[in-house]
């Protein structure tokens, strides 16, 4: 009871602020907070990358292991994208089982990856049918100030970017880099009040009803939106978003990922 | 899909769950209702794509059909993209061998997206395109919609019989 009163409260500032044009950390409706980004910080995994986005940070690992294809790409190798909300990084996350939260965090980050084709997945099978190379993208959320989608995609591109396949220790032979195409980045804006928010803080995200995530690539096409909350969407707040998110992913590309 | 799906909750029903959830919640009118859950269930007797978008639309029909207040009904549709060409709702084996596929749920009324997904590649263009078509596709769901409430009550108050 205590917190949804505080909740309200809460709520009211931020809708209060953006009425008169303003954010609860004083950024421009279009400014991300900033952004860090921290490669090979796990030296077991054959990729990582602590992302922190103004207090909402997150840690993404990636490991290869060989293993066997799905039936219906049996010459492909296969991504599998887990993600962890750990306790320790919000009073609202709980251990367990995955919710529908860590779920869709993980789906939507997987879904820009695999909708760009960023990783060239038949470069990746060992022997057609038997044994591929398996990709597990592994995302944990250590602090939650909000966003954290943006984090989890920008961390599981950051680790990819600079993998080396581990094949010696498989007693296998071939390519020893992670063939990349892409560098798909997220961009996440929510709808406040008629006003488009970029990169929202946790309160903004609770105080919004809907959010939306638009995953461009380096050539501007889309690979992946999600649509998340309980409100709608007007078309020309969904048009304002893409072009956003196309923009901003072109600025995070450009400084965090080749750079 | 024609591998067996297994029995039981998965990570993409999770998913799709609550995308449905969502895609519903903006027009009902859950303040008649507090301290009450308003479970729906969207069992998937056959897949062939477009199984998220089919369920939003009988889901909100059913809503309306137990009698729950509701701001509008919503409809839902998926465009996607077929060698480089933008059309609407996706078959099972066009959605495997199509480039891109996004299901939208909207309010016919207002025009309002309750729901937006997309995966696969599209450009800026396309996706305006395909929003568009979506949109209108929506409409015309909403019309069946309607008439089948329409039908539904007309008979069973004997409307014009008996």
């Amino acid at each position: 009871m205590g917190l949804e009163i505080m909740d309200d409260i809460r709520k009211d500032y931020v809708y209060d602020l953006v009425k008169s044009g303003q954010r609860v950390d004083g950024r421009g409706f279009r400014e991300y907070r900033e952004i860090s980004v921290e490669r090979d910080v796990i030296k077991r995994a054959e990729g990582s990358a602590r992302v922190k986005i103004g207090n909402t940070e997150v840690l993404v690992g990636v490991k290869l292991d060989p293993g066997e294809p799905f039936s219906d790409a049996p010459d492909k190798g296969v991504i599998i994208t887990n993600a962890e909300l750990v306790p320790l990084a919000s009073p609202e996350f709980e251990s367990g089982p995955p919710n529908e939260n860590s779920v869709q965090l993980a789906r939507v980050v997987d879904r820009g990856i695999r909708g760009s084709e960023a990783i060239d997945l038949e470069k990746l099978c060992i022997e057609e049918g038997e044994k591929v190379w398996i990709v597990f993208i592994d995302i944990h959320v250590l602090d939650n100030d909000g966003n954290l989608v943006d984090a989890a995609a920008l961390g599981a591109i950051a680790s990819l970017l600079n993998i080396r396949i581990p094949n010696e220790r498989y007693g296998l032979t071939g390519e020893n880099t992670l063939p990349m195409r892409d560098t798909p980045v997220a961009v996440t804006a929510v709808e406040i009040d008629g006003n488009i928010l970029v990169d929202p803080n946790f309160n903004e995200e609770n105080a919004a009803t809907s959010r939306l995530t638009v995953i461009s690539n380096a050539d501007g096409t889309l690979s992946g939106m999600q649509k998340s909350g309980s409100g709608g969407l007007k078309e020309e707040e969904i048009a304002e978003v893409v072009e956003i998110g196309i923009e901003k992913a072109g600025e995070i590309r450009e400084k965090y990922l080749f750079s | 899909m024609d591998d067996r799906k297994r029995p039981g909750p998965d990570r993409r029903s999770v998913e799709i769950s609550k995308v449905s959830r969502e895609a519903l919640d903006p027009v009902i009118m859950r303040e008649f209702y507090p301290k009450t859950a308003i479970e729906v269930y969207v069992e998937i007797l056959q897949s062939d794509a477009g199984t998220r978008t089919a369920g939003i639309n009988a889901a909100s029909v059913a809503l309306a059909d137990a009698g729950i207040p509701m701001k509008d009904l919503v409809s839902s549709v998926a465009v996607g993209k077929i060698d480089g060409e933008v059309v609407l709702d996706l078959d099972a084996m066009e959605d495997n061998h199509g480039e891109a596929d996004m299901p939208i749920a909207m309010v016919a009324r207002t025009n309002t997206i309750t729901a937006l997904q997309m995966d696969g590649r599209l450009t800026k263009e396309e996706f305006e395109r395909g929003l568009k078509l979506a949109m209108s596709a929506c409409h015309q769901i909403y019309e069946l919609q309607r008439t089948a409430l329409i039908d539904r009550y007309s008979e069973s108050v004997g409307v014009g019989g008996e």
